[in-house]
């Protein structure tokens, strides 16, 4: 267990010139000791690069890593000690699961007897006692990801555990399962335990702390609450939540601060008002969708046309397509931007 | 069950493939047959003289020395070539220029027909103006693969290796460039030693791969014929006549066509019973990896 610092960038490419040649832009973070940390972003922005370079498997090509103060930039995944689980299950063919969950400990000359009794743990830990004498090569798909999980989890001693995506390739129900199994393993060994997934729900479920990627920039770290309420980064709006954030023009709202030129507000804080009331907009309804637990009404602003949407709750009587309406966007949960950066 | 209707007309459209086989195959086996249950005298005179031919060529000493010869041969050609092509694809760059290139030289020996291969061998061979035998007499070691039997079977042997290998190499190093990454780099997190990591996933990865080379080498060298009777002509003596040698021999030399079809047949047997080996195998390791593709 141990605290990471990174403080580094990279590029696969020699000499990189501007920024699209960079997999990760300059960036300076760090995971305290015990922490349950999510790497959140659309597919290539650059978070298992980022996952890989803390393992070890990558050397960034500026700048380093430390663990718990120390510089590991030139050491492998082996000598930090890490533990990391892929996308898709990796095991040894023709071992047992038994021995496949031991091969990491024998790997290292771990005696016997603690072998088989932490492997005994971690096979219940993922309810696989039953299946410890099979051959793993026979399992399904979800049994040899829970061996891979197993691997990664059977050392006591790691700096960290780290998941690229590890419930690709579960079934629904099953994923659920898992997740709260990695919980549950998170606040009974307490290890640090980075995880990589471009699923928000998977996410802000697992982790403490998020950290939300685009482009090779980590635009913004922090709880789930704080991603929802303040969103540092128009992307952070855009990608946390169902639906994202509207953004309208600064300019619908009265006391704008200087210089932004965009609104922000949750479909969830926008809510329908009495005509010309305090900051609100009019608008005219385009699309209703009746989701079951809410309904998402999707209207165009009289004033530029931009599209707003929002999430009323069941019981509000909801407007027809055509009707006008008018919406409160600016309170207390409006951010402002400019330049996709959050200014208020 | 099914309830499709009943159509044998589909049966006309294999009959141009039908009568292909049987002009190209089955006819002249049949021609074989025939001449393996008669003494053939001259053109005009022939006697039907039943399982005779079988029976005394069964215990034909020479026969069963020829299969023997054959049968450690092969082996042989296993015991080098399968290692030796798993060392060189695990040696052979991955990615680059570098591993077109290598992949290139390495397919070089493959492309040279078998004749030209016995006649290169004939005078790399040779102690006077053959680069591999005159270094070998430089050294003091007598070495004649035309005058020593051990030195002919190892002439043929060393042969083999330099023409084949290559195959078996091409063939694990497709193996190996399947294995996904993610593997090496979870043996490595996993802190696996490079015996490790070869023992425990390529050897495995490779196992599909390498049962093809195994069976088709084993084959291949179970038929092998022009390169020993170029190169050594079945000598000196006997040492190098593998059973087809003998075979043509007995055919086309002493004219013994009774015999000569008798064992023709049963050769043709013994190389039948490996294809079916190998079909099965092929076919069951094929089903495996449909399964396991299946699971994930």
């Amino acid at each position: 267990m141990a605290r990471i610092d990174l403080d580094l960038a990279h590029a696969y490419r020699p000499n990189p010139q501007s920024d699209e040649d960079y997999a990760l832009l300059p960036l300076k973070m760090s995971f305290i000791d015990s922490g349950a940390y999510a790497l959140l972003g659309p597919s290539g922005c650059g978070k298992t690069t980022l996952l890989n370079i803390v393992s070890g498997l990558v050397k960034p090509s500026q700048g380093h890593v430390k663990y718990d103060g120390v510089d590991v930039t030139a050491r492998t995944p082996q000598q930090r000690n890490i533990a990391q689980v892929f996308q898709f299950p990796v095991i040894y063919d023709t071992m047992t699961v038994a021995e496949n969950l031991a091969f990491p400990l024998r790997n290292r000359g771990v005696p016997a007897e603690k072998i088989k009794q932490r492997v005994g743990r971690i096979a219940e830990m993922l309810e696989m006692s039953r299946q410890l004498d099979m051959r793993a090569a026979n399992l399904a798909a979800d049994a040899k990801q829970k061996i891979s999980l197993g691997r990664g989890l059977v050392r006591e001693d790691v700096s960290a555990v780290l998941f690229d995506e590890p419930l690709t390739v579960i079934d629904p129900h099953l994923k659920w399962q898992l997740r709260r199994k990695l919980k549950q393993i998170h606040h009974e060994l307490k290890l640090t335990l980075i995880y990589v997934t471009h699923d928000q729900v998977e996410a802000l479920t697992f982790a403490d702390e998020v950290v939300v990627m685009t482009r090779g920039r980590a635009v913004q770290i922090g709880s789930a609450s704080q991603l929802f309420e303040r969103p540092a980064h128009t992307f952070v709006g855009h990608f946390i939540g169902s639906p994202g954030m509207n953004f309208l023009p600064a300019s619908v709202a009265k006391g704008a601060p200087a210089g932004a030129t965009k609104l922000g507000v949750r479909p969830e804080y926008v809510t329908l008002t009495a005509p010309n009331a305090e900051g609100s907009v009019s608008a005219t309804v385009t699309q209703v969708q009746d989701i079951g637990t809410y309904g998402l009404v999707t209207a165009r602003l009289a004033a530029g046309g931009a599209l707003i949407r929002a999430r009323l709750g069941n019981a509000q009587r909801m407007p027809a397509v055509g009707d006008a309406v008018w919406l409160a966007v600016v309170g207390a949960h409006t951010c402002y931007y400019k330049d996709e950066e959050l200014v208020a | 069950m099914t309830l499709k209707p009943v159509n044998q007309k589909a049966w006309l459209l294999i009959l141009p493939v039908v009568l292909c086989v049987a002009f190209s195959a089955i006819l002249p086996l049949m021609t074989v047959v025939n001449y393996s249950v008669q003494d053939i005298i001259s053109p005009e005179r022939r006697v039907f003289v039943g399982t005779d031919w079988f029976k005394s060529v069964m215990r034909d000493d020479d026969l069963l020395e020829a299969l023997i010869r054959q049968i450690g041969y092969s082996l042989a050609v296993l015991i080098v070539e399968i290692p030796l092509g798993i060392g060189l694809a695990l040696s052979m760059p991955a990615k680059g220029w570098k591993s077109s290139a290598v992949l290139v030289l390495v397919a070089i020996s493959l492309l040279i027909p078998w004749n030209v291969v016995g006649t290169i061998w004939q005078i790399y061979g040779r102690t006077d103006i053959g680069l591999f035998g005159a270094a070998l007499a430089k050294l003091g070691i007598d070495y004649s693969y035309t005058g020593n039997a051990r030195d002919a079977w190892l002439t043929v042997l060393v042969m083999d290796v330099w023409h084949w290998t290559p195959l078996v190499a091409l063939l694990c190093y497709a193996g190996l460039r399947a294995i996904p990454d993610a593997y090496y780099q979870a043996a490595s997190i996993d802190g696996a030693t490079k015996f490790a990591v070869f023992r425990y996933i390529q050897l495995p990865k490779l196992r599909g791969v390498l049962m093809i080379a195994v069976l088709l080498r084993f084959m291949d060298s179970f038929m092998i014929y022009t390169e020993p009777f170029v190169l050594t002509g079945g000598g000196p003596g006997n040492a190098t006549t593998f059973l087809s040698q003998y075979l043509t021999q007995k055919a086309v030399g002493q004219f013994d066509l009774g015999p000569a079809a008798a064992f023709s047949l049963i050769y043709f047997l013994i190389i039948l019973l490996l294809c079916f080996i190998l079909y099965n195998w092929m076919q069951r390791v094929g089903t495996a990896d449909k399964t396991e593709a299946g699971h994930e």
